[in-house]
């Protein structure tokens, strides 16, 4: 290697290893600081931002979905499996919304209830056919049948 | 020297590699199409509907390739930007910039797809999460790289200042990989894992990687095509290109 090919090589990745640095301090500084959203847990505990929009997360609660009749008025509980928040929407939900499904809702709380401007629903990294994800559930049931028959 | 080391040598002159891209060229595009063929038949016939998604989670099958191949043609194009600007090769500059275009368009794919299939599935066209913010930033620095090999007059002094660019740039490349990991976000995780077991049924994986397979055959088969054309443009004034003219025209220079 020539003299000034070593130059530029020595220049270029020296260039290249401090970018790489100043790249993994912001990321390291991001990852504390920045919340996408809130546990109903964290809102509970005050540290949501008061009277101001922001992001609640977590599972819609089983069996809390209650449709107004007549109106796109839906209201269901969010829950981190440790607190609950009831939430009220009024629109079109996705089609992923359903009950035990992660969801994320903007909004902000009114009085003791969250109200949501727009709910997206998240879904996992998971792809299966019905009849898979159908012989999952029945092999799971009959697991746990399994493990609570010792008991009676 | 070994055959190997020979053949990259040769390969580094731009009249040879005119040659041996001219060469490869419709076989790559014959690849890409049959295994494009297979691969969509696989996603649209074959493989079942999606237990919670249904048939829209099918928008995978051009999604995930096209982001794939937005980051693989970025890593392609800074390696070759570092070989332009160490070893001055003309052929590294021309490969570089050539696959930034093609990057591009991959990367536009992968965000209108993203968006088209997040609107059924999360209720929303965009939200700023780490891994939709982040391949927003891999296309605008795409643009910027393009941008600036067009702004500088002087054809090779442009390409080393745009592959400059484009070396800084790598280090979106791992945030936009592991921006599901580090952050909370709407973006779902990783599916497809190359160590381990991947979150997918085989029915639906195979379609996939197909797909993969031929977008990879595709990039090299149109870099080598916006080579050769530049090559020609680049190398206008030198005897082998002269030499491939027509007799007749030649006569008239």
């Amino acid at each position: 290697m020539t003299p000034t090919r070593k130059r530029r090589l020595i220049a270029v990745s020296l260039i290249l290893i401090a970018i790489g640095i100043a790249a993994a301090l912001t990321v390291l500084a991001l990852s504390r600081n920045m919340s996408y959203l809130f546990s109903p847990s964290e809102v509970l505990a005050g540290k949501a931002p008061d009277g101001s929009s922001f992001r609640l997360g977590g599972v819609v609660l089983e069996h809390s979905i209650r449709r107004a009749p007549g109106s796109l008025t839906v209201d269901f509980v969010v829950t981190d499996r440790i607190h609950e928040m009831p939430v009220q929407y009024t629109g079109v939900l996705p089609d992923l919304f359903r009950e035990g499904q992660s969801i994320i809702a903007t909004g902000s709380m009114q009085g003791n209830h969250f109200t949501a401007r727009e709910v997206l629903a998240k879904h996992d990294e998971t792809y299966m056919p019905k009849e898979v994800a159908d012989a999952i559930a029945k092999a799971k049931a009959v697991e746990a049948a399994k493990h609570a028959q010792p008991l009676h | 020297m070994n055959s190997f080391v020979l053949f990259f040598h040769k390969l580094g002159s731009p009249p040879y590699f005119y040659r041996f891209a001219g060469k490869w060229l419709p076989w790559l595009y014959a690849i890409a199409l049959v295994a494009a063929a297979i691969g969509f038949y696989g996603a649209l016939f074959t493989a079942p509907a999606d237990y919670q998604q249904g048939d829209s989670f099918r928008i995978m099958y051009v999604h995930v390739p096209c982001a794939w191949m937005g980051l693989f043609a970025y890593l392609f194009m800074a390696a070759n930007g570092f070989i332009a600007l160490v070893w001055r090769i003309k052929l590294s500059e021309t490969l570089a910039m050539a696959s930034a275009p093609i990057g591009a368009a991959f990367t536009f794919i992968t965000l209108v797809t993203g968006s088209l299939w997040g609107k059924p599935t999360w209720g929303t066209w965009w939200t700023w999460d780490a891994r939709l913010t982040s391949e927003l930033v891999l296309l605008f620095l795409y643009f910027g790289v393009i941008g600036l090999y067009h702004a500088i007059e002087d054809r090779r002094q442009a390409a080393r200042a745009a592959a400059f660019l484009a070396l800084i740039g790598i280090v979106n490349l791992p945030i936009v990989h592991y921006s599901v990991i580090w952050w909370n976000t709407l973006h779902q995780g990783q599916t497809v894992n190359l160590i381990g077991p991947s979150k997918i049924a085989p029915s639906m994986l195979w379609p996939l990687l197909t797909l993969a397979f031929a977008t990879h055959v595709y990039f090299f088969a149109s870099v080598f095509a916006r080579t050769r054309v530049a090559l020609l443009e680049l190398e206008s004034g030198k005897d082998w290109v002269r030499a491939l003219l027509p007799a007749t025209q030649a006569s008239h220079d």
